[in-house]
């Protein structure tokens, strides 16, 4: 029984790590290449990882795999979050058939500036900070 | 078992090979960024399979240790290119 249980974990897991490869290798730009890979490779990584605790079945081990979940877990969709903004800032094409880019209208790349489209003329007056790129 | 975890260090094996294809083919520097964070999830999972196969348990630690880079290194690569601003490559 715990045989099956941990072939299935395993071959689950890496199913989904190649699945994320090839979502990186077909789809068209930054942004959905992200999608594809940062859920299915930590699906995969978590599913190997119960599949450790699974087969060693000590309280040590066990931690540790755990450990490694929690950690995958809090850190995929940080740096997702943090390569999207980088690549976005960087000027990274989206793909042709993009139906909607709300960031675009509203967000100046020269002075890394959202506008929110409810501007008065008293507050929408530029205000420079120090720490501005001259 | 045994062909189990043959049968899945093959399929990683193919995964880190069409992850590599992108970090050749790029063709922008945070595609190449976000293939290498992929890698480490494989190598990641290449390793705890490996732990069940030679039921050596210490290989977790090197495990939680790629992770632990492999986000370090997304996390600075970010930052890099933050910094440099718009570019076309």
């Amino acid at each position: 029984m715990i045989e099956t249980i941990k072939g299935f974990l395993i071959l689950t897991g890496a199913l989904f790590m190649l699945l994320a490869a090839l979502g990186i290798l077909r789809l068209p730009d930054l942004l959905t290449r992200m999608h594809a890979t940062t859920k299915a490779a930590a699906l995969g990584v978590i599913l190997i990882m119960l599949a450790v605790a699974v087969h060693f079945g000590e309280v040590a081990v066990v931690a540790r795999a755990f450990a490694i979940i929690v950690f995958v877990l809090m850190t995929a969709p940080v740096a997702a979050h943090v390569i999207g903004r980088a690549g976005y800032f960087v000027g990274s094409k989206l793909w042709s058939g993009t139906v909607k880019d709300e960031l675009r209208p509203n967000y100046d790349p020269l002075t890394h500036e959202l506008k929110s489209g409810l501007e008065t003329d008293s507050n929408a007056v530029h205000q420079p900070r120090e720490n501005d790129p001259k | 078992m045994a062909t189990v975890i043959l049968i899945s260090q093959v399929l990683m094996g193919i995964a880190l090979i069409l992850a590599f294809v992108r970090v050749v083919r790029g063709p922008s520097l945070p595609d190449r960024v976000v293939a290498l964070e992929l890698f480490a999830s494989i190598v990641v999972g290449l390793v705890g399979v490996y732990a069940i196969r030679t039921d050596v348990s210490s290989f977790l630690d090197a495990a939680i240790v790629i992770a632990l880079m492999g986000f370090l290194a997304a996390i600075g690569f970010a930052r890099f290119l933050e910094r440099g601003g718009p570019r076309d490559d």
